[in-house]
């Protein structure tokens, strides 16, 4: 078995959570702004199919209301999946993802800081874009605020569940297909409740249980995945 | 407070169903540095990763005291940040703070004053390279683990960086280095791998 | 069965083939036996008739789903902190069948929803985090094949069986925390509503069914051996 002993020596620079994830919060957002498409890309993708749903199902405003929240949860899902695959590849294919596990900063730190800048240039536009859509699909402002709050809770937990299947299939084969394998099922459960918050909101009934679970999930998420993508970060570069 | 020092003892490293490297064991302190030699395919890069903690070895152990930077194959360097951006995050990465003055300094005595401002994408290996001569330059980790840092560079950095492995052994800090040329100060002694 | 039992490929290969067959063989005895129990003893049901027959392969075919993975997330966890071959070869033997049983459970509920809901499939708790189920066993058989180096896959697939873990209690409790379509429960350690001979028919398959799995996951694990081991003196010494 392998032992690394670290002996006392000369002083080490202080790492701390909350700088690790400042770096990479601040370093990843400095980059997605250097590359406006990608990020313009995903959002123009979401709104552009969210949009065709209405002209291809015919305008029906009871259908387009039955059907208008799950539309725009499977579109933010969608969106939020194609985003994945550059979280950790481009830092893992330049070498810089062994120089972040080298470092002094706790490891669940920068990667909770990568996640949260993805979500920033992902999750979020969706969530403020979301409202607009709904409109499309004449929600009325209970269900297209609900659909927000949701989809606000929930995004984040898409950011967080991909991250950890981006993580277990580096340097993998099969690409995306693997990871569309692994990770949309784990959106699944986020999808349904998300989707029913709404429709609760819509059918007039309390979307608070649907929330309260989105919440737990991501309270939970939160705490728990950057630790198991450390490890598959660890397993990656082995 | 003793002094940095990196110890290998009875290392092996097993890839598939091959033995890659078996029974390595060497010392370093400070004020040394080793040469790792061997051919490729040997085992050196393996050797170096397992000593820097990022690959598990099957036998043996490592000791380490000191804070350590390790420079692999790979430059770390994000093609769409430019120089100094590059720079700083490597050094903020391993939470060295580094103001915009003495990172100037740097990109200037590695002769990448001109082309600080472009993104990494423009420049060449050999200049993205400097810039990791650069992060030695500014790095204070007394332990360098280095794996071929003379590659792409030419006869201008290869003199660079024997500069600053001089510089780095004489203030007291230690160095184990995957190369094959023959570098000076010469090293304290050499491990052959795939003997 | 002590620690040291993992340990060798070789002593396992021989004890796993001398065990296969046992298990074989007391698979399909419990599984005649609770098949004849099921089938012929049982009465009818009152409100379903004969259909709720399928029962005897849809509740414990659903107890091994959850059972194996859980076995196989055992496993996962003893190859990320022991880094032992053995672990990640049995984690992997388990996965097809585990994969079979998930399937098994979601078809013959559909079989049985049909009559029973006016439905094969709703999108509740229990039946969509039993679907979540056959996609984990589904991903950790294609990440566990996606890699060059099979102990890259071995560990990255370890760490995707612990992560997916967290859905057992779901499946496990949804009927439970939530207002489901599917039934509650009706046996648990503390006694059961059901007809005595029903019990004793589902226990036995569930016996069998655990047997068979036992059977199927040592003898695909000796053809792992085969293929991982096939440079060592031991295995070309039995050809």
């Amino acid at each position: 078995m392998n032992v690394v002993i670290e002996s006392p020596g000369p002083a080490a620079p202080e790492g701390s959570f909350g700088a690790g994830f400042a770096w990479a919060f601040t370093r990843d957002l400095l980059l997605a702004r250097r590359h406006p498409g990608e990020t313009v890309l995903v959002v123009a993708f979401f709104a552009l199919v969210a949009s065709l749903f209405p002209l291809g199902v015919g305008a029906e405003p009871q259908l387009l209301a039955r059907i208008g929240p799950g539309i725009i949860w499977v579109c933010a899902l969608l969106a939020a999946f194609l985003s994945l695959p550059p979280l950790f590849a481009t830092d893992y294919a330049d070498g810089m993802l062994e120089q972040m596990a080298l470092s002094p900063h706790p490891m669940p730190g920068w990667i909770a800081g990568k996640i949260a800048a993805h979500w920033m240039s992902s999750g979020l536009p969706l969530t403020v874009l979301s409202p607009l859509l709904g409109l499309q699909f004449g929600l009325d402002a209970a269900t297209l605020g609900t659909l927000a709050l949701a989809l606000a809770l929930g995004t984040p937990i898409l950011s967080l569940l991909g991250a950890a299947c981006s993580a277990l299939t580096l340097g993998a084969r099969g690409g995306g297909t693997l990871l569309a394998l692994l990770a949309l099922p784990l959106f699944v459960p986020v999808l349904i409740f998300g989707a029913g918050a709404a429709e609760a909101a819509a059918g007039g009934l309390s979307a608070a249980p649907h929330l309260s679970l989105l919440g737990a999930g991501l309270i939970l998420a939160a705490m728990a995945v950057p630790f198991a993508i450390a490890a598959a970060v660890r397993i990656a570069l082995d | 407070m003793a002094g940095p020092h990196v110890e290998g003892r009875a290392l092996a490293c097993k890839r598939g169903m091959a033995t890659l490297f078996r029974d390595v064991s060497f010392v370093l302190e400070a004020g040394e540095w080793l040469a790792v030699r061997g051919a490729n395919g040997s085992g050196k890069t393996t050797l170096l990763r397992c000593v820097a903690g990022l690959t598990h070895a099957d036998a043996g152990s490592v000791e380490r005291a000191g804070d350590f930077l390790y420079a692999g194959h790979l430059p770390a360097i994000n093609d769409s940040l430019d120089a100094s951006e590059n720079l700083r995050a490597l050094l903020a990465l391993r939470g060295v703070a580094a103001d915009a003055a003495a990172i100037d300094a740097a990109l200037d005595r590695v002769g990448l004053s001109g082309r600080r401002m472009l993104p990494a994408r423009r420049l060449s290996a050999g200049q993205r390279r400097r810039v990791g001569l650069a992060r030695l330059a500014l790095d204070p980790a007394p332990i360098w683990i280095l794996d071929e840092p003379l590659a792409a560079l030419d006869d201008a950095g290869q003199a660079l960086f024997t500069q600053l492995l001089g510089g780095h052994v004489r203030r007291g800090g230690l160095a184990m280095v995957a190369t094959h040329h023959d570098l000076s100060p010469p090293p304290v002694r050499e491990l052959r791998m795939g003997a | 069965m002590n620690f040291y039992f993992f340990a060798s490929p070789a002593t396992f290969f021989r004890l796993a083939g001398a065990m296969a067959p046992m298990f074989f063989v007391l698979a399909a005895i419990s599984g005649a036996v609770g098949l004849y129990l099921g089938l012929v003893v049982a009465p009818t049901d009152a409100q379903q008739g004969e259909v709720y027959r399928v029962i005897f392969i849809h509740v414990p075919a659903a107890w091994m789903s959850m059972f194996i993975y859980f076995v196989m997330a055992c496993y996962g966890g003893m190859t990320l902190a022991f880094n032992t071959r053995l672990a990640a070869m049995m984690a992997r033997a388990l996965a097809p069948t585990g994969a079979m049983f998930t399937f098994v459970a979601l078809w013959t509920g559909a079989f049985w929803g049909r009559p029973t809901w006016g439905a094969y499939w709703v999108w509740d708790a229990r039946l969509t985090s039993e679907l979540v189920l056959l996609f984990l066993y589904g991903g950790f058989i294609a990440l566990a094949n996606a890699f060059e180096d099979p102990r890259r896959g071995d560990r990255a697939a370890a760490l995707l069986a612990l992560i997916g873990v967290v859905n057992l209690p779901i499946i496990y409790f949804s009927v439970q925390w939530w207002n489901t379509l599917h039934q509650g429960s009706s046996v648990s350690f503390k006694g059961t509503s059901m007809h005595v001979t029903m019990l004793w028919g589902m226990l036995l398959m569930a016996f069998s069914f655990w047997m068979y799995a036992a059977g199927a996951a040592l003898v695909r694990c000796r053809t792992l051996i085969l293929d991982r081991e096939r440079r060592t003196r031991w295995v070309r010494a039995l050809s």
